[in-house]
């Protein structure tokens, strides 16, 4: 087996420094390292979009990619968004809609939605359902979650100048 | 809303001030899973817990000649290596037959398999380390040698004499039949104008929960007790179980459910894997935890539908429907499932086939069959796809072939809203129905006519656009008729008890269980509700077996109608008994008090007289002011299960609109409408999210949802890059309408709503389908609607 390798990243703003086999994916090491089990496993070959996570301002599988890929990287999690309010307004209205049942493919849907908005502040219907497209969600039907990242979406736009 | 029904006096308890039930109020404790702070079983870790991975067979049907674990248990942090037969000395096998379901059988299943093993995926040996990746790894090392033996895996030759027999000591394949003529089906047919007759093939598939099966089990023999956290729709159920095969006391096993990652009655079952979890932790005397991997999910969760059924149906000229008659046959895998079985979706079949119609000549055949392939059992909407699927198919095969329109025929046939009480053909007793209510309802919300005048006017641009109408029934709020009367140890009635804390707040603890439907919610609406004081004064416990009263759980429709009833059942005790103790420290007595918004007041001027927090306050710590021989009693615990009917059977109507791509064979889903009946509604909301997640369920089956086998019993796409499920993209707007027929059994008046969506999806969409297709002359009675099928269908490959 390969040694470990020292990495250092920040993950939701915090320095971390650890050793990790080359193997151990991103996913793994936030749940079992870090004990950020808001990042959820549901495929582990990158298809559900449970783990998204972001990395440098992107989102990615964190199930596809490797621990030791983010050396020097600035790792974001649910936590880490959800404890700074960037998505409180987002959060607010999956709860006002209920869209979120059982809730396991929640934190990787808001990740998803995030990315959209920040991207395309007024996305219709038709791109917000193909930007999830990517993230499965089986207890819902996916409408209301189309409604809530609408809703956030007009309610930020109405906020800007 | 259209009411059918007037609302009962006794709703009075619900219709009270600042009332929580018929709204919309955002479920509590949402936030702990839109922040990542929830607390799944995949989450949860326990000091010393171990890693358990199991070694599975890569053979649909083999014998295990022997299993070689030294390398393995050389491995790095490897802490066992245990066989079928090693684990069978601390547990025992079981039998998946109940006795209401005559005739059936299956064979002993052991934990992990002995000697043999019967399809792909089965666990024949564990490996536990102190990782997972460790365990992994080492499994890679264990060398099992098999020979493999011949797989029976398609269900229309198991029953050949030709066939291999799975089990020997049961003689032959079939492990179910059941038969039933009802009036005079031969006479009918005779006497109709047209007799069609279909075939329908319902695709393998499966629940595919986001969060795969886990289970923590912890032995701790200094306690003599096991700790079982497991996200399960029926915790008692798994106490119950888990104690009898681990030669334990129920006492002496708990059952913890924390957040669950999907159910859909994958989680109602209990899996070999997941006994055998339990039996490691008993055998290495510490925590273990068991989380399926996304291709064990595919190979051992249940499968479902895999029906082939044959129909008929009679009708004459003027659109009356004379008999329906059906042959079906299902392959259940090697063993029925433990302990609910694997008859239950076949004679479910059997009981809803010709549910919503007048006709009462009906027969039927039944027929489940093993086979060398992944076990099925029950998911969401049991039975119902199938019988609605064959049935509506079959109404729209009539209207077609005497020309005349579906939503026509379906006003011609559907039993009277007036006619209730009454029968189905199957002997299934329906309390109040509102078909037609629905129907109309739904062709208004739909604007019928203005579709099918745009089909038309496609039609002329070569753009295939086509409406699917399908009617339904829904088993809800079942008795004791479902499994109690054939021996399963499953319960059919629910417990509440509710207490008013020290601080005037309130503490529920529910039987019923929590994965997303919103139990929480509706039964903190009812209680505040009953109660008088706001939701967020109102914390509900639910999911432990050491501090919750005894009941099933959520599964079968079943959570709103029984356990809210329990919940408002127990909340009127504890209403009395507080207003006992307030006229006493008053002066005043309980009928000219109320409570409104957290307090005591008076009924006549509603002024308030005592806040709660006060009146607690006095009755916990300063008891010594109360009047002599007053004993407050801030606690109250009710259980209800329905007695009257069997089951409380709703009803409801779905429509598709969709698109087919003549030149590719792909389906679009334009819109999909759905009215349902599922008497009072507590959150509207949650009910149209129910009717909507259920639909989109039945969608995947219409659509794309299929466990592919080749004919060697291997499961050839399980994955989720290989098997599809739908995707935002892909899935329309769904518009929900209500018909409110609350039932009579309950003060509460609800009946379930969870698998309504489910039901008739499938129907829809393949009516819908034919309908768009009716030009090219093709029908089509098969499911998954996949490109293949249809441009098949067209001639086209």
């Amino acid at each position: 087996m390969t040694a470990a390798v020292a990495i250092s990243l920040s993950v939701n703003g915090e320095r971390i420094e650890a050793s990790v086999l080359p193997r151990l994916n991103l996913a793994d090491f936030l749940r079992e390292h870090l004990k950020l089990t808001g990042t959820h496993i549901g495929c582990e070959h990158g298809v559900c979009g449970a783990c998204t996570v972001r990395v440098d301002g992107d989102i990615v599988r964190s199930c596809l990619m490797l621990a030791v890929q983010t050396h020097n990287a600035k790792v974001e999690t649910i936590e880490g968004v959800s404890d700074s309010g960037e998505i409180a307004d987002l959060q607010s209205a999956f709860r006002e809609r209920n869209a979120l049942q059982c809730g396991f493919c929640t934190p990787g849907m808001l990740m998803a939605a995030q990315d959209l908005l920040q991207q395309s502040p007024t996305p219709d219907r038709e791109e917000i359902r193909a930007h999830l497209s990517g993230n499965y969600c089986r207890c819902t039907g996916y409408q209301a979650i189309v409604d809530a990242v609408e809703t956030t979406a007009r309610v930020r736009a109405g906020r800007l100048p | 809303m259209t009411s059918v029904q007037p609302i009962p006096e006794a709703l009075s308890a619900l219709d009270r001030p600042n009332s929580y039930i018929g709204k919309t109020v955002p479920r509590p404790n949402l936030d702990r899973l839109m922040q990542g702070r929830g607390l799944y079983v995949s989450d949860i870790e326990l000091p010393r817990m171990a890693h358990v991975v199991f070694v599975r067979s890569p053979h649909a049907h083999a014998t295990i000649n022997g299993i070689d674990v030294s390398t393995a248990r050389q491995m790095p942090g490897v802490i066992a290596v245990v066989s079928g037969r090693e684990l069978s000395t601390v547990i025992t096998p079981w039998v998946g037959v109940l006795s209401h379901l005559k005739g059936l059988k299956s064979a002993p299943q052991n934990a992990i398999a002995i000697d043999r093993a019967c399809w792909q995926g089965e666990a024949v040996a564990a490996v536990v380390a102190n990782s997972r990746a460790q365990a992994e790894d080492a499994a890679e090392r264990v060398s099992v040698e098999y020979q493999e033996l011949d797989a029976v895996t398609d269900m229309r030759a198991a029953l050949s004499p030709a066939s291999a027999v799975i089990h020997a000591s049961l003689g032959d394949n079939l492990a179910f039949e059941r038969n039933h003529d009802a009036g005079a089906v031969d006479q009918a047919f005779a006497e109709s104008d047209e007799v069609i007759e279909a075939e329908f093939i319902f695709g393998r598939h499966t629940g595919v929960t986001l969060e795969p099966r886990a289970v923590v089990a912890d032995w701790n023999p200094a306690e003599a007790r096991l700790t079982i956290y497991q996200g399960t729709q029926a915790p008692h159920m798994v106490q119950n179980i888990a104690a009898l095969h681990l030669g334990l006391k129920e006492s002496q096993v708990r059952v913890v459910c924390k957040d669950v990652g999907g159910s859909f009655g994958i989680k109602v079952h209990i899996y070999a894997d997941e006994m055998a979890t339990y039996a490691l932790s008993k055998l290495l005397r510490r925590p273990v935890k068991f989380v399926a991997d996304r291709v064990e999910s595919f190979n051992t969760d249940i499968h479902a539908r895999d029906h082939r059924c044959k129909g008929k149906i009679g009708v004459k000229r003027d659109g009356t429907i004379t008999a329906f008659e059906i042959d079906d046959l299902t392959g259940i895998g090697p063993y029925s499932m433990y302990p609910r079985t694997s008859a239950i979706e076949a004679n479910q079949v059997v009981n809803l086939v010709g549910g919503p119609y007048v006709t009462r000549n009906y027969r039927a055949r039944a027929r489940v069959v093993f086979q060398n392939k992944n076990v099925m059992c029950q998911y969401r909407a049991v039975g119902h796809p199938i019988a609605c699927s064959v049935t509506e198919g079959l109404v729209d095969l009539a209207a077609m072939k005497i020309g005349v329109d579906p939503v026509e025929i379906r006003r011609r046939n559907l039993i009277a809203d007036d006619a209730y009480p009454c029968a189905s053909p199957s002997g299934l007793r329906f309390e109040q129905l509102s078909h037609h209510a629905a129907l109309t309802k739904l062709v208004r919300m739909m604007d019928y006519e203005a579709l099918r005048a745009e089909q038309s006017s496609m039609r002329a641009r070569n753009i295939h656009r086509g409406i699917g109408i399908a009617s339904f029934i829904e088993v809800t709020n079942p008795s004791a008729a479902f499994y109690g009367v054939g021996g399963a140890k499953i319960s059919s009635q629910d417990g509440v008890a509710v207490r008013l804390d020290a601080q005037g707040s309130v503490i529920c603890q529910t039987s019923i269980t929590e994965q997303g439907q919103g139990s929480e919610s509706l039964t903190a609406q009812i209680v505040g509700s009953v109660l008088g004081v706001s939701m967020d004064r109102v914390r509900v416990i639910l999911g432990d077996t050491d501090n919750t009263p005894y009941g099933g759980g959520t599964w079968a429709s079943r959570g709103a109608g029984i356990g809210g009833e329990a919940a408002l059942q127990a909340t009127k005790v504890l209403r009395r008994n507080i207003l006992d103790v307030a006229a006493a420290i008053l002066q005043s007595t309980a009928v000219e008090l109320d409570i409104v918004n957290n307090a005591v007041v008076t009924v006549a001027d509603g002024a308030p007289r005592i806040e709660l927090s006060e009146l607690a306050r006095i009755v916990y710590f300063r008891p010594d002011t109360l009047p002599p021989g007053i004993q407050p009693e801030l606690m109250a615990t009710r259980h209800f299960v329905p007695r009257e009917y069997p089951f409380a059977f709703t009803n409801g109507v779905q429509a598709s609109w969709l698109e087919v791509d003549i030149e590719t064979g792909f389906v679009k889903l334009l819109k999909h409408w759905v009215v349902e009946d599922c008497g009072t509604i507590i959150n509207p909301q949650l009910v149209d999210e129910q009717i909507r997640g259920g639909v989109v369920q039945g969608l995947g089956a219409a659509l794309f949802e299929k466990c592919v086998y080749d004919e060697r019993g291997q499961l050839t796409n399980a994955n989720m890059a290989d098997y599809l499920v739908p995707m935002s993209g892909e899935m329309p707007d769904i518009d929900v309408g209500h018909v409110v027929s609350p039932t009579l059994e309950s003060e509460l008046g609800a009946k379930g709503a969870g698998e309504a969506g489910t039901a008739g999806a499938a129907a829809a969409v393949t009516n819908a389908v034919n309908d768009a297709l009716k030009p090219f002359g093709t029908i089509i009675t098969e499911i998954p609607l996949t490109p293949q099928v249809i441009l098949t269908a067209l001639g086209r490959i």
